[in-house]
């Protein structure tokens, strides 16, 4: 049941491609701007970027977790699916795991822009993958969960940043550190902690949202 | 009135935490008399904590939400507490030794954070409540105790920051209680304005319980992960810490705002539950003589 959930989320990104590669002109767009708040001093841009390439891609998030229940809004959708003879767990997850991968893909695709505007270049490229990775986890499951509400009321656009965006502090904050220790070297050794901390979050809220994802969306 | 006795009860435990918490030290500090029956400082302030702790969630969970007298006269009481730890704090508490009369402010913060902190875990208690056996009565007092722990938060933050621009220099530091009470109080304000965009009663009990629920369980990661990030702010202090003048303005004013807290959410709970009445009436029929003014009307 999830391997098919996780199929129709797929198929339907892989369908609108061309929405998703406006979030990214969106993403490098927010990346150029940035540096004009800092002004064209290489050093510092450096040492911010890590910061702007997460909060890039928390912005460009919020457009794609609010857009990734429209399919399931039109002809009343969701009701259709939670009618089947499954979890609605299922439903969740292949959401979920279909927007983590789509946050993932777009923050791998936003790093070379980072490393060109803003001179933040580092040899420890998977590592840098997989703290993408682990953050973008960490945004997409309470993120996927949110949405779901948000997308059924009105005004949808303000009411998801301002729900998700205090939540997701602690992902935030380890993943900018992790990427920030990456990009400028880690001398002490500290990476280690901010992963475990990542770990822990998308644990805990991969779990939790998950099994509160059935009230959400019961009638 | 058949259901009086949990507030007999609950009023007994607040006499009691106010006896071990206030009243010992008043005497012991000014009439030179020991009435603390024999019981250790520790003992006292547990006794003390979870007698208040344990009336306020029997004073709120009794409340049937019909009447608002109770919730007056409880906050008539915290008002009157809250103004005998103001007079101590202002006048009667000597000027800490480092700080001078800056540290007066702690006589508020340091509850207002008790408090706060109370006021939403209570709100998290009524989401689990309203998700496993659906009474409207917990979604009023969820309702009610998110919008006075978001009250709190932000006297939290304002107090904070008045404290923070003597002591360090600035308005604003990035240490990890004051960073996760901001996080806080944008969290459960997401959760208020989540409540005023659903019209559906059933919707928006539901989801913002789950809401609730996922905003609380964020407190503990929120405030680990600042604090790896940036540490300033000085350690959490107990009563073998703080010198014996000090702790009078201290519990007065916990056990005022704890007061006033409880008071206000019986209220707000009770507005609550009057709109959630008015929501999901059903449409009044048109007798005769509500048609007949409305045709004067129009």
């Amino acid at each position: 049941m999830l391997t098919a959930a996780l199929r129709k989320e797929v198929l339907l990104q892989w369908r609108t491609r061309s929405q998703m590669m406006a979030v990214f002109v969106f993403g490098a767009a927010a990346l150029l701007l940035f540096s004009f708040a800092v002004g064209p001093v290489a050093e510092m841009l450096r040492q911010f970027s890590a910061g702007f390439l997460w909060l890039g891609l928390l912005l460009s998030s919020t457009l794609t977790l609010a857009e990734s229940y429209h399919a399931e809004m039109e002809n009343r959708a969701l009701e259709g699916l939670l009618l089947l003879p499954s979890d609605p767990r299922a439903l969740y997850y292949g959401k979920a795991i279909a927007n983590w991968l789509q946050l993932w893909i777009l923050g791998v695709a936003l790093t070379p822009v980072m490393v060109i505007l803003y001179d933040a270049g580092t040899t420890r490229v998977l590592e840098l993958v997989a703290v993408i990775g682990l953050g973008s986890a960490g945004l997409s499951a309470p993120g996927t969960l949110y949405a779901a509400m948000t997308a059924q009321v009105r005004s949808k656009q303000t009411l998801l940043p301002l729900l998700l965006f205090p939540l997701i502090v602690p992902a935030l904050l380890a993943s900018v550190k992790a990427t920030s220790l990456l990009v400028l070297g880690d001398p002490m050794g500290q990476i280690r902690s901010w992963l475990m901390l990542l770990v822990a979050f998308d644990a805990i809220y991969w779990s939790l949202c998950g099994l509160l994802f059935g009230r959400v969306v019961e009638e | 009135m058949p259901r009086r006795y949990p507030y007999t009860i609950a009023t007994a435990l607040f006499a009691i935490g106010i006896y071990f918490g206030l009243a010992v030290t008043v005497a012991d500090q000014y009439l030179h008399a020991d009435i603390s029956l024999g019981l250790p400082v520790a003992a006292r302030t547990l006794i003390s904590v979870f007698s208040g702790l344990i009336a306020a969630v029997i004073w709120l969970t009794a409340d049937d939400l019909k009447s608002s007298r109770r919730a007056h006269a409880l906050i008539l009481a915290g008002i009157v507490l809250m103004l005998i730890g103001t007079w101590f704090g202002l006048f009667v508490a000597p000027p800490e030794q480092f700080m001078g009369n800056v540290q007066r402010i702690m006589y508020v913060h340091v509850p207002t954070a008790w408090n706060g902190l109370l006021a939403l875990t209570v709100a998290f208690a009524c989401a689990i409540f309203y998700l496993f056996n659906g009474g409207w009565k917990w979604d009023a007092r969820m309702e009610a105790s998110i919008e006075v722990g978001v009250l709190l938060a932000f006297l939290l933050c304002c107090q904070g920051a008045i404290w923070a621009k003597p002591t360090w220099g600035v308005w604003w530091d990035w240490d990890p209680r004051l960073t996760t009470t901001a996080v806080l109080l944008f969290a459960f304000l997401g959760i208020l304005a989540l409540r005023k965009f659903v019209d559906d009663p059933v919707k928006r009990a539901v989801w913002s319980s789950v809401a609730t629920i996922i905003a609380y369980v964020d407190v503990p990661i929120v405030y680990f992960s600042v604090r790896w990030w940036n540490s300033l702010h000085q350690l959490q202090s107990n009563p073998n810490t703080v010198s014996k003048p000090f702790w009078i303005p201290l519990r007065a004013n916990a056990f005022g705002i704890l007061f006033v807290m409880v008071g206000f959410i019986m209220l707000r709970a009770r507005i609550a539950a009057l709109r959630l009445e008015t929501e999901m009436a059903p449409p009044p029929i048109l007798s005769n003589e509500i048609g007949e003014q409305l045709g004067e009307a129009v």
